[in-house]
């Protein structure tokens, strides 16, 4: 809230400065913006003041600043329809609440994501596994749905989305999910306005915890195609659940929360980065924990050598194009809303996935001879890992291009780079997620455009005007740079944080099956049934 | 009487079983099996990795047969299931093994009678 008063008092200076809003600096004392005791506009900050500077400088070096401002007016006007602290409306201000609309879509783009998790990502990975494995491989994804709920409830949603330092919320405020409201925008914590507020208005604070939830539930999920055919299950179901707490609640606090380290709606951001769906949070990641489960697993018995195909790919094609369908939700759905950035963002989604799953077969075609099925799927899951965190943030010509990059670099990687290095990442959890995730990430940084998203301009000047189109264009906050840390920092925090805890179990639990077992196959040894049964 | 075992190519069953049909073999079992023999197998590509299949697909037809039955029914099997001319590495054999038995489980008869 202190953010939005400091912001319209901005807005206001640059108005001022710019002569744009005579209308509004002669009043100062009544702002568009919800009244709230900050510094009136009337006697700005010092920062307020260096802001203006910065935004006029900028204005002067875009000759668009113009037109730029006012949309970003414009856009902070309806993200201030509210009431005020104590539940007055704000004279002049129009009734805030939900939007059946926006709600309705956030509903349905829930239950996509969890789709993608079980059947989707189930089927996909539990195709590519050899039979006496799909089962085992089903229950990983599927246990997940229930253990991350789990924690979600207790404290997960808590700790990942209450405010607190830039690493972390804290366990109690939203402890389950209560202070969580059902039929309105706020929250009854002390702040009143939680971070999905801020980001939408429209849309019930409770609709936000479920779909916040359905994205911890697939990120877990997705390392399971790292030690797939030989991890045990009761190590798999320990380090999901440290990993939960180590990893992805903070990772989750950092890019999305409302204090944030990474989180460029922050204004006091360390990395101002932009990831529009989670891009570093669920891809890069995971992708990261899986090469590291990979390495501490070791190799399944007689890999590389003894051929290990897949032994259904239909189920495969099942999964992976359920996982292209949830994905709407994944990404449309981090629009927030149902309103012209969900349609992008859907668009570029679409776009990117059929171009990666065109560079991918293309690229084997020519390189190994034949355009395969799995090819085309592998592909487009790595266009739609690629497009995550940038959906919201570039043109549709810019999801072709991240799209089929993303399609030849992780072709090249899981053909090349995985045989290069040695490691078996049963299922290329690593190769697409990982490799896949962090070129989504620096290409949102190559390709980010304020033209498309009207919250990047305002958002980003509201930051301290430092990521302005103006300068960005100048070149003198490197956005890519940002783009860059934001992705050492993930892959350091998720390397470390699962090298550790994979130690952790390895020396208290014991991380893979006995060798006997491995050769009968999880199914059996693990869960004590058979998916094909031939005498049933 | 004859047990007659055939592994072919899976891709001539059809065939194979309209040839055993105009010589009036209109009783068979068949089963999928994988085998190899002389014939090398064939390369698969799974996202760039490729692997080598020597364990190759096959049918396997068992028929019973009385021992006048015996030749028209090997012809039939040579001449649908030999790929082209000449043939090819690949196609298969027929082994043929005395019967000591045969009993209709429905009837109990025994014998040719059987069959």
């Amino acid at each position: 809230m202190r953010r939005l008063s400091s912001l319209c008092t901005a807005l206001l200076l640059i108005a001022g400065a710019s002569g744009l809003h005579a209308d509004d600096e002669a009043t100062p004392k009544t702002p568009v913006v919800a009244a709230e005791p900050a510094p009136p506009a009337a006697e700005p900050s010092e920062a307020d003041l260096e802001l203006a500077q910065v935004t006029s400088a900028a204005m002067a070096k875009d000759p668009q600043a113009e037109a730029k401002i006012a949309a970003a007016t414009s856009w902070f006007g309806t993200y201030a329809k509210k009431k005020d602290k104590d539940g007055n409306d704000v004279p002049g201000s129009l009734e805030t609440g939900i939007s059946a609309g926006d709600n309705a879509w956030m509903l349905v783009a829930c239950a996509l994501v969890l789709l993608m998790t079980a059947p989707g990502l189930a089927l996909f990975y539990g195709g590519l596994v050899r039979q006496k494995n799909v089962l085992g491989t089903m229950m990983q994804s599927f246990i997940l749905m229930g253990i991350v709920t789990v924690i979600w409830t207790v404290f997960g949603f808590s700790m990942a989305f209450s405010s607190g330092n830039p690493f972390f919320g804290d366990f109690s405020t939203y402890a389950f999910l209560k202070g969580v409201v059902w039929d309105d925008v706020l929250a009854t914590d002390a702040n009143r306005y939680p971070i999905s507020y801020d980001y939408a208005p429209t849309i019930s604070f409770g609709v936000f915890a479920m779909f916040q939830l359905m994205f911890a539930i697939i990120t877990p999920a997705l390392i399971t195609g790292a030690f797939a055919e030989r991890m045990k299950f009761s190590a798999m179901v320990v380090f999901s659940v440290l990993w939960m707490v180590v990893v992805y609640l903070p990772m989750a606090h950092m890019v999305w929360g409302v204090d944030g380290f990474f989180n460029w709606w922050n204004a006091a951001a360390t990395i101002p980065a932009f990831d529009f769906a989670g891009g570093t949070v669920v891809h890069i990641s995971s992708g990261v924990a899986a090469l590291m489960c990979a390495l501490f697993l070791g190799k399944r018995r007689g890999y590389p050598n003894r051929p290990m195909p897949p032994h259904n790919l239909v189920l495969s094609f099942i999964g992976a194009a359920l996982l292209w369908f949830g994905w709407f939700g994944f990404n449309g759905g981090s629009a927030l809303g149902a309103g012209g950035l969900a349609v992008l963002a859907f668009a570029n989604t679409q776009i990117a996935a059929a171009a990666a799953a065109v560079a991918w077969v293309v690229a084997e075609w020519l390189l190994r001879g034949k355009p395969t099925l799995l090819g085309g799927i592998s592909g487009c899951v790595a266009g739609l890992v690629a497009i995550t965190p940038a959906c919201g943030f570039v043109t549709p010509g810019s999801a072709l291009a991240i799209g089929a990059i993303a399609g030849f670099i992780c072709f090249g990687s899981v053909t090349y780079l995985k045989r290069m290095l040695g490691y078996d990442d049963a299922l290329d959890a690593f190769g697409i997620h990982g490799v896949g995730g962090i070129w989504g990430a620096i290409a949102t940084g190559l390709f980010l455009n304020v033209d498309v998203n009207a919250a990047v301009p305002a958002l980003t000047m509201f930051s301290g005007g430092s990521l302005y189109y103006g300068k960005i264009v100048a070149g003198e906050v490197n956005v890519v740079m940002n783009q860059i840390m934001a992705v050492l920092f993930t892959v350091v925090l998720s390397g470390v944080g699962s090298a550790v805890i994979l130690l952790v179990v390895k020396l208290v639990l014991g991380l893979r099956t006995t060798a006997d077992d491995e050769e009968r196959g999880i199914d059996l040894t693990q869960h004590g049934e058979e998916a094909y049964n031939p005498a049933a | 009487m004859k047990m007659i075992e055939a592994i072919i190519q899976p891709s001539k069953l059809e065939a194979v079983k309209e040839a055993l049909n105009e010589v009036e073999v209109v009783r068979l079992t068949i089963s999928d099996v994988q085998g190899f023999g002389r014939q090398k197998g064939h390369t698969e590509i799974y996202r760039g990795h490729e692997y080598t299949v020597n364990l190759l697909r096959k049918v396997k037809l068992q028929i019973a047969v009385n021992d006048e039955f015996v030749e028209p029914t090997v012809k039939a099997i040579i001449k649908a299931g030999r790929s082209g001319e000449e043939g090819k590495v690949g196609d298969g054999k027929i082994f043929i093994m005395p019967l000591d038995d045969c009993i209709r489980i429905r009837t109990g008869e025994r014998g040719p009678e059987a069959i």
